[in-house]
């Protein structure tokens, strides 16, 4: 891994000004650190935000949770607030990774990074969720670029991550059997006038599936989910997975996510 | 005195693993050591033009940069093939040059190019990087069926073949072919598997000026081996002026057995610099350059009558070498395969043709049960096919083709000297519950489940073994193994081993068996193995051989013990040796209350003379001191047998395979440790659900590995077993006074085909391993799509 | 270089390292605390898990900078007064281990796992070992190994 300058900031000022074109903000460092190790990435400077008080927690208000974004998924997994507000969330955070990495990785990093295969950017898109950033507020569907992308500018830091509370969710997944990340990831969420059905691992970044979501919005039911024929175009073909296969995984999980509602 | 030898005796290396004080290779560290890197191929198949060390060897800590060159200059000998096979034609097998570090040509991604020796790892690292070597890139050869049929890797080696080998009688088999009322017939890959210990390789060199010794600390498990190897061909240093170390080591299953380009490499410079040089393998180096496993495309046919009797078998296999034919490659596709076609059955005319090929892929060598996994695949899944087209019950058709009869000479090379295969399949019908069977399966498809069963029936061949038989069969070395006991003036003893523990238990299952056989409390039993300084040349572990080689060695060395103590103990108690018994630790004098213990005698052979109370005279012509040491030679192989059975669930909406039972009968002879045992079937099992189910090396048509990491690896992991459930019967081995037969590769031999047989049975149609969800899911969706059109 | 305190299995540490050192390395290189191991490069094996202020981590994937300040636990600090932790003793009777090199991860992780469930059934028991790769066992004793120190602790 090659030498770097390593930060620890205090608040979020200390920590953006830090910020260059040749830096990251490190959490969990589920990522960021692998990465490094492997020689695919490398920064001047490390800038550790986890000692800001402010960015970790959790916050329940009428109609949304929002979780601060150095909150560890074995946090949210085992939040009382979360499991009772949105229950499927905290049983996606418990399934991430192990609980060696549950207990180091973040909601923030989780989604800054945007693996086409995590499992929190699903739960984004489903629960409409808003990112805050140090200085902005994003929603969801405008986050999540492509790819490794996101709207994030250089230096930008995710603060929280703002979910709405569905009338009733679940989250189903297929893990990869090798790294366990999700081939595809399907989240299902109720609300009151509509159904959102997001989907992860299946493309190559996590998406809305709008005629999942029209069709369970009109009639919230496996039957429904049956009429409608999941196209694999578009998506990821890999040694695990073909796209016929994603494809066909898709509309399983996203009954299997009905069922569990 | 209870009886150390059968009991569930906890180990006693267990205590410095729990504790965080083993010592592996990786946790050696030299004063003024260095860090190596190897530079490797990014190619699968590319000439080397030119190695440029110049930019690398300025960057900061470098200490040496050394290449292809370096090695051909001090005139260090190439990688070998051990074992030499004779193709049908009576030519004999083609072997390439295997630089420690290529010089005009990589044959795959992660052969060795170059070596950066620096100050720091980070600092070889970053040079390792400035190493520019230009490559020509060719063509890669990449698949196992096409290999025959591509460019020529290797100058001189058309064909890509290394040999087109026989065993058995192609006009015997067509003749019992012509008599048969069926044929049923079979196309089988057997995937490529990487070993994946969990101690990745690691080496380090050190050399004494002084002695002009050179000491090679490296994760293997036959350091005498190795020493020898690396002396004789590799021309590194003398035996008598080299010293292998192999510490603890992390697991081998087989990828630890060779030595390595690295570990030629490391020695060599360490006394080319005067300073230990240290290198570690990270996990994807491991992936790209630890020998692989398996690798078999196979096609076979079973002549059977119409009442099951099965009349013969054709074997045809083309075998995987990979780039260059490693140490046992390429004995694992011919006499580990051949002769274990035949199962444990009845089989009176028989073939086997093995094509064994080079392709641009890693060097493919002997993995957990090398050879015998292969043909216990092939036959099983052949057996369960064709009972299902001759419309014969499973269990009927493979009792009705037993081999029932001991000793039993097999039509191609085994005799089989003990066995009763009725005694555990029985047992194994028994504890998986098989009447069961139908109302679970029931059970499963009122869940829109599919439930299937699977039996395997196993044999193998072990204890590897009879020198004058294996070097007849064109082994370079004899399979023998050696030990020495060493009481000590003080009672306990030391025992020095030529087998090599790697996880397998030795410290305690060998001081079991020195412990009873000697009278001494296990405590004050030391088993001593892993240096080639320390104990007499062994010929190391695998092929489930340190028992019932090892073992016995150790075994005869204590009868010596026995009887020089007798001498000594007739002697000193002044009765005639004929009438002296040792029994529990003492030698009694027949018919009265004279007695020695071991340990007063041990005393008194260290001390052979009068002073004071002290009086021990020894006999006349005894030497002083109490150590004796033996070598075995085995003469026969054994040959553990066994039936596991397994149960699927499949959802066939995903494809989701769920191991639901799996239950296992072993018959190993004689179990010194029941609880040892179980852990090897335990392991092995999983390994060989590993390969059904999960595992695959995955190359590319160009060559690269796409598996070269836990990310795209599949292992196994905790949650995708239920319980096991092991039992066992017992015919003694009679090739050994031990009566033992081996347990180390049975589960990952019989594991394979009695997964994939439930596999077939619950989806109905033939699948390759391994059965992942994806192609079960097609599978099932194929299937369903010619039920509809049946129907 | 960074300076960095820490307390490792009880003791004080303060050692100058450079920001890049992983905690893995630390604990291996600069303290000589060997028994925690490395077995991989993408934090799947679990070979390196050690207790950071009580719970499980990877310690190939953090850095020993940021964990200044906090209370580490390896394999080596898990006996107290020369007399192991019961979830040694359990996997030493169930015949948890054979080459040992993923036993100190393993244990770490189960460890943590009792401190998370009392008693887990075996489900709970296998999910949560998910991370920690053992090539050896087949994993079916050490489960029982858990089972075992969870009747004992």
């Amino acid at each position: 891994m090659k030498n770097f300058n390593y930060h620890s900031a205090k608040d979020g000022k200390e920590a953006t000004k830090l910020a260059s074109s040749n830096s990251a903000y490190l959490a969990g460092g589920m990522t960021t650190i692998p990465s490094m190790k492997l020689g695919l990435a490398s920064y001047k400077d490390i800038i550790d935000i986890k000692g800001i008080k402010k960015l970790s927690g959790i916050k329940v208000s009428g109609k949304s949770i929002t979780i601060g974004a150095t909150t560890k998924h074995s946090d949210v997994a085992n939040s009382k607030d979360v499991k009772k507000a949105i229950p499927s969330l905290a049983q996606l955070a418990e399934g991430i990774g192990d609980p060696a990495v549950r207990n180091r990785g973040t909601i923030g990093g989780s989604i800054a990074n945007n693996d086409p295969a995590a499992d929190y950017p699903s739960a984004c898109i489903a629960l409409d969720a808003v990112i805050h950033t140090s200085s902005r507020k994003i929603d969801a569907e405008k986050f999540f670029t492509g790819m490794f992308e996101t709207a994030l500018k250089k230096g930008e830091l995710i603060e929280a991550v703002e979910f709405k509370i569905p009338e009733k969710s679940s989250y189903q997944k297929h893990p990869n059997p090798a790294s366990r990340y999700a081939i595809v990831g399907v989240y299902v969420a109720k609300n009151k006038n509509e159904v959102n059905v997001a989907v992860t691992g299946a493309k190559s970044c996590v998406y809305n599936d709008e005629k999942l979501s029209k069709a369970l919005s009109k009639d919230f039911s496996t039957s429904a989910v049956n009429a409608i024929n999941v196209s694999s175009s578009g998506m990821n073909s890999d040694i695990h997975a073909s796209a016929e296969y994603r494809a066909s995984l898709v509309a399983t999980y996203a009954k299997k996510a009905v069922d569990a509602c | 005195m209870a009886s150390l030898v059968g009991s569930r005796v906890e180990r006693k290396e267990d205590k410095k693993f729990l504790t965080g004080k083993g010592r592996y290779t990786a946790d050696i560290t030299l004063a003024h050591q260095t860090h190596a890197v190897f530079v490797r191929s990014p190619h699968a198949r590319a000439q080397i033009k030119k190695v440029d060390i110049t930019k690398a060897s300025k960057s900061p800590g470098v200490v040496a940069i050394l290449t292809g060159k370096d090695l051909a200059d001090d005139k260090i000998g190439g990688l070998i093939a051990g074992w030499k096979i004779v193709s049908e034609d009576g030519s004999d097998m083609k072997v390439p040059a295997h630089p420690a570090l290529a010089t005009d040509i990589v044959n795959y991604v992660g052969d060795h190019v170059a070596v950066v020796i620096a100050e720091t790892l980070e600092d070889a690292k970053n040079a390792a990087e400035l190493v520019n070597v230009d490559y020509k890139i060719l063509k890669a050869v990449v698949e196992t069926e096409k290999a025959m049929d591509s460019d020529a890797i290797h100058k001189d080696i058309p064909k890509n073949l290394c040999y087109d080998w026989l065993l058995g009688d192609r006009s015997k088999t067509k003749a019992a072919f012509d008599s048969a009322d069926k044929i049923v017939k079979i196309d089988l890959r057997n995937n490529r598997l990487i070993p994946n210990a969990m101690e990745p390789r690691a080496s380090i060199g050190d050399y004494n000026p002084s002695t002009e010794e050179i000491t090679l600390y490296t994760a293997n498990q036959n350091p005498h081996l190795t020493r020898l190897v690396i002396s004789a061909f590799n021309a590194v240093a003398p035996e008598h002026k080299f010293r292998v170390v192999a510490p603890d080591v992390g697991g081998g299953f087989g990828s630890k057995i060779y030595p390595y380009s690295e570990d030629v490499v490391i020695a060599w410079a360490a006394k080319k610099i005067q300073r230990p040089v240290k290198w570690v393998a990270e996990r994807t180096e491991s992936f790209l350059s630890d020998c692989h496993g398996r690798d078999h495309v196979t096609h076979a046919e079973l002549a059977v009558k119409s009442d099951g009797t099965v009349v013969g078998l054709k074997v045809d296999t083309i075998a995987n070498l990979g780039g260059y034919a490693s140490l046992f490659a390429t004995v694992t596709p011919t006499y580990l395969y051949g002769p274990l076609v035949l199962g444990l059955y009845n089989i009176p005319a028989a073939y086997c043709n093995v094509k064994a090929v080079y392709t641009n892929t890693a060097p493919v060598d002997a993995y957990r049960g090398a050879g015998r996994p292969e043909a216990t695949y092939m036959i099983e899944r052949l057996m369960s096919k064709a009972a299902m087209e001759l419309g014969m019950d499973q269990v009927d058709f493979r009792r009705k083709n037993f081999i029932k009869q001991f000793p039993h000479q097999q039509a191609l090379v085994h005799n089989i000297d003990s066995g009763d295969y009725d005694a555990h399949l029985d047992k194994a019908l028994e504890i998986a519950d098989y009447k069961g069977f139908a109302k679970r399966k029931s059970d499963s498809e009122s869940k829109g489940k599919l439930r299937g069963i699977g039996f395997s029936t196993y044999i193998e061949a072990c204890g590897i073994a009879p020198s004058a038989a294996v070097m007849s069969l064109g082994a370079g070395v004899g399979l023998w193994e050696s030990a020495e006991v060493r009481f000590n003036p003080t009672g306990n003893v030391t025992v020095f081993t030529g087998a090599h523990s790697h996880g397998q238990g030795h410290d305690t299952v060998f001081a079991q068996i020195v412990g009873d056989k000697l009278g001494v409390a296990l405590e004050n039993v030391e088993v001593v193995h892993g240096d080639t300084d320390k104990g007499p040349f062994g010929m190391g572990t695998y092929g489930s051989r340190s028992l019932a080689v090892g073992g016995t060695a150790i075994d005869k060395a204590c009868d010596k013990i026995i009887a020089k103590g007798k001498r000594v103990a007739a002697k000193m108690l002044e009765a005639s040796e004929s009438d002296v018994d040792f029994k529990d630790g003492e030698f009694i004098v027949a018919k009265s209350n004279k007695k020695k213990t071991i340990g007063e005698i041990a005393f008194a052979c260290y001390l052979p003379g009068q002073y004071g109370e002290i009086k021990s005279p020894l006999p006349e012509g005894d030497e002083p001191g109490l150590k004796e040491t033996a070598f075995y030679d085995p003469i026969n192989f054994s040959f553990p047998a066994g039936t596991h059975i397994c149960e699927v669930e499949i959802d066939p909406e995903t494809g989701e395979t769920k191991l639901d039972k799996y239950s296992a009968v072993d018959d190993f002879g004689t179990i010194m440790n029941p609880m040892i045992v179980e852990g090897q079937v335990h392991g092995g099992v999983a390994q060989g659900v590993g390969q059904a189910l999960y595992e695959n090396a995955h190359y590319d048509e160009t060559g690269q590995l796409v598996t070269a990491s836990y990310m795209d690896y599949t292992m196994p992991r905790a949650d995708n077993f239920p319980e096991l459930k092991i039992d066992y019967t017992c015919t003694p081995a009679t090739s050994n006074p031990l009566g033992a037969k081996g347990c180390g590769e049975a589960g990952a031999i019989a594991a394979p085909p009695a997964v994939m047989n439930a596999v077939v049975d619950a989806i109905g149609t033939d699948i390759s391993m391994p059965a992942t969800a994806e192609k079960v899911w097609n599978a099932c969706k194929n299937l369903k799509k010619t039920n509809s059109k049946a129907a | 270089m960074k300076k960095i305190t820490l307390e490792v299995n009880g003791k004080p540490v303060v050692k100058e390292i450079p920001d890049n050192t992983l905690l893995s390395s630390f604990l291996r290189e600069t303290l000589n605390l060997t028994g925690t191991h490395v077995g991989c490069d993408t934090s799947q094996c679990g070979a390196c898990v050690v207790h950071v202020n009580g719970k499980s981590i990877k310690s190939c994937t953090a850095l020993a900078t940021d964990v200044e300040g906090s209370k580490i636990t390896t394999i080596e600090g898990l006996a107290s007064n020369g007399k192991m932790h019961p979830m040694q003793e359990a996997f030493k009777k169930m015949h948890g281990l054979q080459c040992g090199f993923c036993t100190p991860g393993m244990v770490m992780s189960a460890v943590d796992l009792l401190q998370n469930k009392k008693n887990p059934s075996e489900k709970e028991i296998r999910d949560w070992l998910e991370g920690n790769i053992c090539r050896c066992t087949g994993y079916h004793n050490i489960v029982k190994a858990v089972k075992e120190a969870a009747s004992k602790m």
